[in-house]
């Protein structure tokens, strides 16, 4: 039976803690009586039949006829499935994308129905890799399908690829996938890693355009989400569902298929950053030393190859199909069992240790703007409740932050960070002053379209993403990071922890209370 | 009094754009408000009413006067126009260049100053005849011609006494003890028969051949025109220091200390030969330098005999300067100088035949004062070198003037070789940038040399050049003269004139780094600025280390490799490793030639799947090797509504991802055969060297653009056809000798790079696709073929 979450008070005897540094981990002492350490449940046992499980959810869907019920023959089938960005890390293959979708295709098969389409569900994210599609959906499908146009990834620069379904009853446009749209049955994919993915933020986000993403991907969306994780205290989902039923109305059938997993993270080399620290043995500690001793003589650019390739082990935990939003609360309820840990009350300062990973750089570079997002975006929204940190609080990240970006990955990320941040980090200022004019660039939609490029407005969505931080906390402070991009950035570099709560004193007085959400694995504060 | 004399006097002026000419200028038209000028200017391109307005009277020479004027009746403008005439004349062409209307002003006037002389110490020798030494007679001459006689007042130098010790009286040369008895003529005839023998001799075929190879070096492969305008400049240049050269050797062979001093003396003694009934006065001044106190203190126009020695001093470049510390240095401001013209000029023939200005007879500054003084005032107000330090100067321990040669000498080849070397490595970017920096280094040291061979001569001439007529004439004045126009040599106070009004003059006037600090690069943003101006027209681009940092070897070997398996691909990188140097070296030779060659390889590629594959080749090879910074630019250019143009000798296809960014882009085509396979041979000359400033001309004329309101952005010398072409060249990540240039033009110097941290891929390959896509490689069958 795996423990659940637990809070501890670091006293004398408290070991170092771990904090991630991208590419890199640190241990560091929390000063004693006034410190926490949040650790995440550990990983729940996964599925024993996987494959009995996912025909078993088709078969008796929840709020929906089952799935064979739904096909026939000459009908136009549409498969949408998540990209690159989740899960996180990538997970050991068969992909629980791959398995479900041939566990559709053969109901397909075997109702007669051949005009299928399989759709990456990209929204503005970058094209994903020949390698990286069969990765997800498994080599026998990549083959069947992607040689004759049939598997492919949603354009949304391509006006002939695009249907307008109308406007929410708040004045929203809805534009999906014409595909999706048209079809007798759209069938989507999903993986739920966090509470923030599935439900209609699946098909609204996934398969929508920037013309329907604005009305969400806002500033004043964002700061109105108390934690993109709580559904119910989120503008951005409400936003979502208000489309889905617009799609709903338009008559777009979905049947949504959800899966949870559990946060057995790391293959077993790197087991020791799962684990508590007190918990260690002398081959976690040796693993430690030599891990990260080794990888600071590393070049980043060979540490970061090291880290992009690790799959993680984890595995599904629950697979539930039907009705978009029944699904929905049957899935968020299992990822709430794998990740809440109940917190009671905030705190002066929030320590996070930022990993080598989020959703928007898998096999690319975390670039000082997904910093931000991992950091103001990601963990500090990892609450349900109340925000972990005080308001007017302070916020410590660790990450070398240094100043590199994926040419190829984030072109408009460049732009962004020589044009607009060094102008303002005010996400209300650079939205009416620069987002339009990224938004519509014609070389990033044509590296969007033809590369395998962010859209040209992504950087301002994962800045409007800390914007909810940025608003709630008064100073922020990245540990090791490169003093130019941090200052960049609107933040302070730290040398060390030590500075860093030296230079917070400022703002929290010189004995704060301090919590460390220690993370990856993830975890969701339950803050009481 | 003067004053009077003078008004209603109509005086013809010569070297009016120079130094003494523009100050004359300035106080006859300020203290001698009755008198009206005739300004002879070569007119050259602009003519000399043009030529007067920007060099004369735009100087600030004449802000006092400006400001006399502001609020009066009478603008300033109008004052000029009323009481100025510039005609167009040249004292080294007979009959001094005049037209009829510039003869017609001639004759109205009742004065004539000749001031115009080739002052530079580098003048060649057939041009320092012309104007030194025939220019005088020239002037009497045409007087005579035109069958008038007014007073002629020549302004030679002290200098002319030549290179002697002790008293050197207000007399001439010819009339001293000391003549040699030259005939002014033979020296007139065997300069013109040097300047054509050297003509004759820069055209000789082994001579000119070392030209043409003196200018590849120096630009590269920039295309025949470029090259052919280079190797001119060359021969050019050689012919002026094979004459620059002679007229050293034949001045100091018959004791004089320069071309200019030699000229001179003989140039007076052509005009008393030559003279007629034109009644003549000559004033010698010794070494001018900024003025006492008129128009201001300080004022100077360009750089003097001094300054660049003291300059490249206070700088730390010169430790040493020849000289005796007891020795005199015969200095005179400028404003004396000319109020000396001005009284003889208003005395008339009944002056004295010759007035010398100088100081070293009655209040002579000692070479020890000169020094210390400087020493002290650089020691206060030290300059700055490039990192913000002070520059501390050096003590000055009065060395032999071989000793400081042999020093420099050294220094200059220490830097030559170290020039060399750096010239040789393949350097880009900052890199090339420190080295062109060597070279500027380089001609510092080489000016330096020049300065201590010539002016050497003059510190360590001990001559005392006699003032009784420039007294005598001081005497006779009244006291509202001498406080209008002083001209005593007496009143200057060395030590005070040295620090408070001549040296900061000059360090202002060379704008020398006075304040602390690191430069914040203002030029470089100045020119971004006008670069990224709306009125600009069109911005062209090469490719090749201007916007990504890849080359046609490399998206060949990619596409070439993309549909190989591994024991072929191994085979292929090693045999393109063997060939590298090769083509490498015919690439420097002539790309033109290179492009034909190296794209036979695409012979039989199929232009379906090379289509297909570049669509993979713009991410793989053209965004990752891109800079950010060069592509963010074509955006900024397109946004300010600039034509934006790519000049590439890469393939079509190659560059086809690039479209969005660009409004035309020309690149080299293939022709394609019936079977839809490439044939390797290309439709039309490829766009290299010159033939990308010609296409670009072509294009700018189709779409009524202006060249000069363009742009263009590119790495090497061999654009350099391009880069000149255009009004607004900017160097990107130029290479040495490209750098060298952009320093010396002013040219903004760009250094983009690609993006920190992004893949560095080691070789330009084609990721591995899977057994079903490699079924068609184009070069498997070529490479079996042994094609290569």
């Amino acid at each position: 039976m795996p423990r659940p979450g637990f809070v501890l008070e670091v006293d004398r005897n408290t070991p170092p803690i771990l904090f991630w540094r991208g590419e890199n981990f640190s241990l560091e002492k929390l000063p004693a009586g006034r410190s926490r350490v949040i650790y995440a449940p550990e990983p729940l046992e996964p599925l024993v039949d996987i494959d009995g499980a996912i025909r078993h959810a088709l078969l008796n869907p929840i709020d929906h006829d089952p799935l064979p019920e739904l096909l026939f023959p000459g009908m136009k089938l549409t498969i949408a499935f998540d990209d690159i960005s989740l899960p996180l890390p990538p997970m050991t293959r068969p992909d629980i994308r791959q398995r479900v979708i041939e566990a559709v295709l053969d109901l397909a098969a075997d109702a007669g129905v051949d005009d299928v389409h399989l759709i990456a569900a990209l929204a503005l994210h970058r094209r994903m890799t020949e390698a990286e599609l069969r990765h997800a959906v498994g080599d026998r499908v990549y083959d069947a399908f992607a040689p004759r146009g049939l598997l492919y990834q949603h354009d949304a620069e391509d006006p002939d690829q695009l249907e307008y379904l109308g406007q929410t009853p708040q004045g929203e446009d809805v534009e999906i996938n014409k595909r999706a749209a048209d079809s007798d049955l759209l069938v989507y994919v999903n993986i739920n890693l966090v509470a923030m993915d599935g439900g209609w933020k699946s098909t609204a986000t996934g398969l929508s355009s920037y013309k329907s993403l604005q009305h969400h991907h806002n500033p004043q969306t964002m700061e109105a989400t108390r934690s993109f994780m709580d559904q119910h205290k989120s503008e951005l989902h409400k936003s979502n569902w208000r489309m889905g039923q617009v799609m709903v109305d338009s008559g777009v059938k979905v049947f949504q298929i959800e899966s949870t997993m559990n946060t057995d993270t790391f293959p077993k080399p790197f087991g020791f950053l799962s684990k508590r620290e007190w918990e260690w043995n002398a081959r976690d500690r040796a693993s430690f030393i030599a891990s990260s001793s080794a990888l600071k003589r590393t070049p980043a650019r060979i540490a970061r190859n090291i880290f992009h390739s690790i799959e993680a082990p984890h595995q599904m935990t629950s697979v539930q199909a039907g009705e978009v939003d029944a699904v929905h609360k049957v899935t968020t309820a299992n990822v709430w069992k794998q990740q809440l840990v109940e917190v009671q009350g905030q705190t002066d300062i929030l320590t996070m240790g930022i990993p080598f990973i989020c959703p928007y750089n898998v096999n690319s570079i975390m670039n000082p703007i997904l910093v931000m997002c991992m950091g103001l975006g990601y963990l500090f929204n990892m609450y349900r409740g109340k925000p972990l940190v005080k308001e007017g609080g302070v916020i410590i990240m660790t990450h070398p932050t240094p100043w590199d970006f994926h040419p190829v990955h984030h072109p408009s990320y460049i732009d962004f960070f020589e044009q607009v941040l060094s102008e303002t980090t005010d996400p209300h200022v650079m939205s009416k002053k620069y987002e339009k004019r990224f938004a519509e660039d014609e070389w990033y939609k044509h590296l969007y379209r033809t590369s395998y490029a962010y859209h040209g407005v992504h950087p301002f969505y994962m800045w409007y993403w800390g914007a909810h931080g940025m608003q709630h906390c008064s100073r922020v402070i990245i540990v090791g990071g490169d003093v130019k991009a941090v200052r960049r950035l609107g933040f302070t570099p730290a040398s060390t922890m030590d500075d860093a709560f030296e230079i917070a004193s400022d703002v929290v007085g010189s004995s704060p209370t301090i919590t460390h959400i220690h993370t990856p694995p993830v975890l969701v504060a339950d803050v009481k | 009094m003067i004053a009077e004399q003078l008004a209603g006097k109509r005086i013809a002026i010569t070297g009016s754009t120079g130094f003494v000419g523009t100050a004359l200028v300035e106080r006859l038209l300020r203290s001698a408000p009755g008198c009206e000028l005739v300004l002879l200017i070569r007119g050259a391109k602009r003519g000399a009413p043009e030529r007067a307005r920007r060099e004369i009277f735009k100087n600030d020479c004449f802000d006092r006067l400006r400001a006399e004027f502001a609020g009066a009746d009478e603008t300033f403008d109008e004052m000029i126009a009323r009481r100025v005439h510039a005609v167009n004349g040249d004292v080294s062409a007979d009959g001094l260049g005049l037209d009829e209307a510039g003869r017609a002003l001639l004759v109205s006037c009742e004065t004539v100053i000749h001031s115009a002389a080739a002052v530079a110490f580098d003048s060649p020798l057939d041009k320092a005849v012309e104007i030194n030494l025939l220019g005088p007679s020239r002037i009497a001459q045409t007087l005579t011609e035109l069958n008038v006689t007014p007073h002629l007042v020549a302004v030679s130098t002290c200098y002319v006494a030549g290179n002697r010790r002790g008293n050197a009286p207000e007399e001439l040369v010819s009339e001293g003890p000391f003549d040699l008895g030259l005939d002014w003529r033979k020296e007139v005839a065997s300069a013109r028969r040097l300047r054509s023998d050297n003509e004759a001799a820069s055209r000789d075929p082994e001579r000119l051949r070392s030209f043409q190879a003196a200018a590849r070096k120096e630009l590269g492969a920039a295309g025949a025109p470029a090259l052919a305008s280079k190797t001119e400049h060359l021969r050019e240049r050689w012919v002026t220091d094979q004459l620059v050269e002679a007229g050293r050797a034949r001045a100091t062979s018959v004791g004089w200390p320069d071309a200019y001093a030699f000229t001179k003396a003989l140039g007076e003694q052509a005009l008393m030969e030559t003279k007629g009934n034109v009644p003549v006065n000559i004033v010698r001044p010794s070494i001018i330098e900024s003025a006492l106190a008129e128009p201001r203190p300080g004022w100077i126009r360009g750089f003097r005999m001094a300054e660049p020695v003291i300059l490249s001093y206070a700088r730390g470049l010169l430790t040493q300067f020849p000289g005796v510390p007891e020795g005199t240095v015969d200095v005179i401001p400028v404003d004396i100088v000319v109020a000396a013209i001005i009284a003889v000029a208003a005395t008339g023939p009944s002056a004295p035949r010759i007035t010398q200005v100088a100081s070293g007879g009655i209040n002579p500054l000692k070479y020890q004062t000169l020094v210390d003084n400087i020493r002290a005032w650089f020691t206060e107000h030290p300059l700055y070198d490039a990192e913000g330090q002070p520059i501390v100067v050096p003590e000055w321990k009065f060395p032999a003037r071989g000793k400081v040669q042999q020093q420099l000498k050294r220094a200059k080849t220490l830097i030559t070789h170290a020039e060399q070397v750096l010239q040789a490595l393949p350097l880009r970017g900052t890199q090339a940038t420190w080295a062109a920096r060597l070279e500027e280094r380089k001609t510092d040291i080489e000016r330096a040399y020049e300065y201590v061979q010539l002016y050497g001569l003059y510190t360590e001439c001990e001559a005392l050049y006699q003032v009784d007529n420039l007294l005598t004439m001081w005497n006779s004045l009244d006291e509202s003269d001498q406080a209008a126009f002083n001209f005593d040599p007496r009143s200057v106070d060395w030590p005070s004139y040295i620090s408070t009004i001549h040296l900061p003059s000059i360090v202002t006037h060379a704008r020398a780094k006075t304040r602390p600090g690191k430069n914040r690069n203002d030029r470089a943003d100045r020119l971004r600025r006008s670069v990224l101006s709306p009125d600009r027209h069109l911005a062209a681009f090469d490719l090749e280390n201007t916007l990504i940092s890849s080359n046609v070897v490399e998206s060949f070997s990619w596409l070439a490799t993309r549909r190989l398996n591994m024991p072929e691909r191994v085979r292929y990188v090693l045999r393109t490793l063997a060939q590298a140097p090769g083509l490498s070296s015919m690439d420097r030779k002539d790309r033109a030639d290179f492009l034909r060659f190296f794209y036979r390889r695409y012979e039989d590629a199929p232009v379906a799947q090379i289509a297909e594959d570049s669509k993979e080749l713009l991410t793989q090879l053209i965004v990752t090797k891109s800079f950010p910074a060069g592509i963010r630019r074509v955006r900024e250019h397109r946004a300010l509504g600039h034509r934006t143009v790519l000049i590439t000798g890469a393939l079509d296809f190659v560059v086809a991802g690039l479209k969005p960014l660009f409004d035309e882009i020309v690149a080299a085509e293939m022709t394609v055969r019936p079977d839809g396979t490439y044939s390797g041979e290309l439709a039309s000359a490829p766009p290299t060297g010159e033939t990308r400033a010609q296409v670009l001309a072509d294009y700018c004329a189709a779409e009524g653009l202006l060249l000069e309101e363009s742009i263009a952005y590119a790495d090497s010398t061999s654009d350099l056809p391009l880069l000149e072409c255009v009004g607004f060249p900017v160097a990107v990540n130029p290479e040495t000798r490209l750098a060298a240039i952009a320093r010396k033009r002013g040219w903004l110097v760009e250094d983009w790079e690609k993006a920190p941290g992004g893949p560095r891929p080691l070789l330009p390959i084609g990721t591995m696709l899977g057994e079903r896509e490699r079924k068609r490689s184009f070069v498997g069958s070529a490479m079996t073929r042994g094609r290569f």
